[in-house]
């Protein structure tokens, strides 16, 4: 059989705002790969396409809403869970789902984040973590590994970064996970898990960004998949407090917390909307 | 290293033959297909594409298993798989490669 070039249609061609394909993202870089996924876990789920939106914040990770053929917001930097907060509560027959960067969504967005888990806000958020702000030329974040240089951490990152799955357990989420772009089918089933969770549910995905990040670091975009093909282990149900990102020691990926509780929708209904209120309302 | 280029879920995955889809102009010669293909079939082409990258050409047109890897792990959405359905049966095993 001789191969063919002139192809008919990629198979997510029919998710994708084609028209604007080629994206922007660099050449390595690991977010297509995670947007890709996340389109593939969403047609897979089963999900009514025709209710399910995208939201992103600001960054290369935030680009992502601008791709996706169903309706999208590329909101301001750090806002993109109150914004998907706000739409789940006008309308809560909608699938939410946030598509966004570390920065986006645990630097300048970290508040939100807590507060969106706590509240259990039914909303899916996948996190492209590739640990540092890439769109603006790589600039220091706060899941930026300690030693680890960028452009505002010349000689070495002397703080150390955020535990992820730590803080969203912590905070109350419903589901919670972490993968690599390189362990693409379990991130697929982990983002689909994720949309089908009654709740806020959280998916990390470890991503390359060769261009900044990497570039400091001397890892390339294949070294990067490298590391996270030998310096992983899988260990579903791990304790959130084990999954610090230490490359060195090794990085725990896998699924942490899916369990169910009340939503922000179930609780808000109880407390101001339940139906003795509602009967009295139509009696007035 | 030992055993690197097996993909990690190789052993759930069915294997049929494949014929591999290649949108070159999309490609931007990142080299992951290539990397983590199972069977080693695709190989940087010499040519450019209109971006000036070197996408994938295939190699071993009969080793492609359909595995799907190439198209999952491309940022660009630029290359795929489908069944050959001309070649229905064997198909071997992925190879392991230590090199
Ligand atoms: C209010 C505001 N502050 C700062 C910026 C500048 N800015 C743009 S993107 C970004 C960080 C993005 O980092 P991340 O979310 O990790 O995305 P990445 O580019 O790494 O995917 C910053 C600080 C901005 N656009 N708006
Ligand atoms: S700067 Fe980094 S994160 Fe942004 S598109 Fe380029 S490689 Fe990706
Ligand atoms: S489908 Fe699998 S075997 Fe075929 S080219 Fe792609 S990665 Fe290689
Ligand atoms: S993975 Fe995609 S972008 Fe990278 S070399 Fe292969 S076809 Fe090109
Ligand atoms: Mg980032």
């Amino acid at each position: 059989m001789t191969p063919t070039n002139k192809s008919i249609n990629h198979p997510l061609d029919d998710l994708l705002r084609t028209d604007r394909i080629p994206h922007i993202w660099c050449p390595g870089c690991g977010i297509g790969t995670a947007f890709a996924a996340c389109l593939t876990a969403m047609k897979a789920s089963g999900i009514d396409l025709e209710k399910t939106v995208m939201v992103s914040g600001i960054g290369c990770s935030g680009r992502g809403a601008g791709y996706v053929m169903l309706d999208s917001y590329h909101t301001t930097h750090g806002r993109a869970i109150p914004f998907a907060t706000g739409l789940k509560l006008a309308n809560p027959e909608l699938n939410v789902v946030v598509f966004s960067g570390d920065g986006d969504l645990f630097a300048i967005g970290g508040n939100h984040f807590i507060h969106g888990a706590r509240r259990n806000v039914d909303i899916t958020v996948v996190c492209v973590n590739n640990l540092n702000y890439g769109m603006t030329g790589g600039q220091v974040a706060a899941t930026t590994p300690l030693g680890a240089k960028t452009t505002t951490t010349p000689v070495g990152n002397p703080d150390g970064p955020f535990n992820l799955p730590l803080m969203a357990y912590a905070a109350g989420a419903s589901y919670v996970s972490r993968w690599t772009i390189l362990h693409t089918r379990d991130m697929t089933e982990s983002i689909k898990d994720a949309l089908l969770n009654r709740g806020f549910a959280f998916v990390e995905v470890l991503s390359p960004c060769p261009v900044n990040f990497g570039r400091r670091n001397k890892e390339k975009a294949l070294d990067s998949l490298r590391l996270y093909q030998e310096k992983t282990i899988i260990k579903n149900d791990a304790h959130p407090s084990e999954l610090d990102i230490d490359f060195e020691r090794g990085v725990t990926l896998g699924k942490f917390v899916d369990i169910e509780r009340p939503t922000c929708i179930d609780r808000y209904d109880a407390t101001c909307r339940p139906p003795e209120m509602l009967e009295e309302e139509k009696a007035a | 290293m030992v055993l690197w280029r097996v993909p990690l879920d190789s052993e759930e995955i069915q294997t049929t033959i494949g014929i591999v889809h290649i949108l070159e102009d999309r490609c931007k010669g990142c080299g992951f297909c290539i990397e983590f293909c199972p069977r080693q079939v695709l190989q940087f082409s010499k040519r450019f594409n209109t971006k000036g990258y070197h996408p994938p050409s295939v190699v071993k047109p009969g080793e492609c298993v359909n595995c799907h890897y190439c198209e999952i792990i491309c940022p660009e959405f630029a290359i795929y798989s489908v069944e050959d359905l001309t070649q229905s049966g064997h198909a071997a095993g992925p190879e392991t490669e230590v090199s």
